[in-house]
């Protein structure tokens, strides 16, 4: 559980992150929503410590960050997984050696360990016939899989997605976001994803924050949006008529169905 | 101008102490040093003799051409070869041309990485990307002095060659140059200044990758700001090494 408190974060005197507070549940894969430029990267890599925040508190299964010791934060940095915008795959390694990077350098293990254990990763985000290449040689798609390998290779608590299928089909986004929901759920892992794709809030939003100009502006979860009359996530998730149908849709049917589930009681 | 000169100064010095702190395993380690070593080294033996080689010989034929008074010895062309090699042209122009091209490989690899997020993805897992990207470079350019001890002894022969060859002088003579007036502390003073010369052209262009901002356009204009700030160091350097080491 990641528990985010009144956190500030400011470049040059303007503020981008303007008092954010929320609880990311373990287990869960939680989302950021918001329009370009609301600062969802900048939350994410405040929350990495990547970007130190100006005040506030971030809690990690209770673990202040900014009181930890340097020895705590680097132990605290292996526990969490990140896939990157543009996967950030090391481009002189194979995906192999990609895969396996996190523990040679966090781990004592053999070589014949770490490689039954990326053997398995690469099983389990379904990578084939990639071992030996390099980043630039498989596609997007891939490379997305392996990064989400490379998270989650040494076991993470916390695994951070910043906009996982951008720049991917959606039919591949989709195969992504319910990788990454069951990995979530079969690990135990407390999953913050950034996005701005509607599929995958639809999708997997578990927990969802809404981002206005660095204020949580609506909290919900994927069934809680569509029944939202907050003006600003209407306007922001609902801004193509398509949507707009689909929500009327769905609506319509949820009342048909309260109204009959309502019927049946009156029956019984 | 100056103020951004001087920041760049102030956070060039702070990265050095960072790339020292905070180590890298160093199994993981002794690999990145050995392919630094590979690239960097290794990388740049054939350029380096086949310049030295041809500009010795080059040397050696000007000088013989310039020596028009019969009563000067044609053994000058040997000293005069020597001197101007291992002065010089072994130190000073090579790492000009190394800051062209280990320099821009250098900022080209180090700033391709800081774009595509590869340093974030370091710094997340909890490395310190300075000390595992930068030092092993840093070693690996200890290793630059011998380049440049190869370089002085094919620009000499180079310049034997071009003398010989074009009847300029005969090989006796040129060897008698060459031995002629030696003054040992020449060589450490040009080794001095060749360790100085590998520690910038390593650094400075690291620099410049490493706190680079913006996308692909911007690593190559990255590549040539390190070139020309590497040359600027480099001679500056050389010209205060020289001043202090020589000048009595
Ligand atoms: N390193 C930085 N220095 C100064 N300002 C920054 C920095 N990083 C981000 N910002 C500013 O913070 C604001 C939020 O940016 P951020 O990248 O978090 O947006 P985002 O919500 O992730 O957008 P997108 O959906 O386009 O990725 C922007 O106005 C941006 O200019
Ligand atoms: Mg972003």
């Amino acid at each position: 559980m990641i528990e985010v408190q009144d956190i500030v974060k400011s470049f040059d005197g303007t503020q981008v992150l303007k008092g954010i507070s929320t609880v990311f549940e373990t287990g869960k894969t939680n989302l950021i929503i918001g329009q370009s430029g609301s600062g969802k990267t900048v939350f994410l890599k405040t929350l990495l410590g990547i970007h130190r925040h100006d005040s506030g508190r971030i809690l990690f299964d209770g673990r202040v960050y900014s009181s930890l010791s340097k020895t705590e934060k680097r132990d605290l940095r292996t526990e969490i997984g990140m896939v990157f915008q543009g996967s950030a795959l090391f481009d002189s390694m194979t995906v192999e050696e990609n895969i396996a990077f996190p523990l040679r350098m966090f781990t004592n293990k053999s070589n014949k360990e770490i490689m039954l254990r990326v053997n398995e990763v690469i099983d389990r985000v379904k990578l084939i016939d990639a071992n030996k290449k390099k980043p630039a040689e498989i596609s997007g798609g891939m490379q997305k899989r392996v990064a989400i390998a490379r998270a989650i290779v040494n076991n993470p608590k916390y695994l951070f997605c910043d906009e996982p299928n951008s720049g991917l089909d959606p039919k591949t986004a989709i195969v992504i976001d319910n990788l990454i929901q069951e990995i979530t759920h079969e690990y135990g892992i407390t999953t913050i994803i950034n996005t701005h794709d509607m599929n995958s809030v639809l999708e997997i939003g578990e927990h969802i924050i809404f981002l206005k100009n660095g204020v949580l502006a609506w909290s919900g979860n994927h069934k809680e949006i569509i029944h939202t009359d907050n003006e600003d996530v209407v306007d922001f998730v609902y801004s193509s008529d398509l949507f707009n149908m689909v929500r009327d849709a769905i609506r319509h049917m949820d009342k048909k169905k309260t109204k009959k589930e309502l019927k049946n009681r009156e029956q019984e | 101008m100056i103020k951004s000169s001087l920041i760049h100064i102030g956070r060039y010095f702070l990265m050095l102490k960072e790339v020292f702190s905070r180590m890298t395993k160093w199994k993981i380690m002794k690999q990145l040093i050995f392919k630094e070593i590979d690239d960097l080294i290794i990388g740049s033996l054939g350029i380096v003799c086949f310049l030295s080689f041809f500009v010795g010989g080059v040397v050696a034929i000007q000088t013989a051409l310039n020596l028009t008074n019969p009563l000067i010895p044609k053994y000058l062309i040997g000293f005069a070869t020597r001197q101007s090699v291992i002065l010089e042209f072994s130190p000073t122009f090579i790492s000009i041309i190394m800051a062209g091209k280990m320099g821009s490989f250098i900022t080209s690899s180090i700033g391709t990485m800081r774009v595509t997020e590869q340093i974030d993805a370091l710094e997340v897992m909890g490395i310190n990307s300075l000390n595992y990207l930068v030092f092993p470079k840093l070693i690996a350019v200890s290793l630059y002095p011998f380049v440049i001890g190869i370089s002085m002894f094919l620009g000499i022969l180079g310049g034997w060659f071009g003398g010989v060859m074009g009847n300029f002088v005969t090989s006796e003579q040129f060897i008698v140059g060459l031995q002629d007036t030696f003054i040992p502390f020449h060589v450490v003073y040009a080794f001095i200044k060749t360790a100085i010369f590998g520690f910038l052209l390593a650094s400075i262009p690291a620099y410049f990758g490493y706190y680079m901002k913006g996308g692909a356009l911007e690593v190559g204009k990255a590549s040539t700001t390190a070139f020309v700030w590497t040359s600027v160091a480099i001679i500056v350097s050389n010209y205060i090494l020289t001043s202090l080491l020589l000048s009595k």
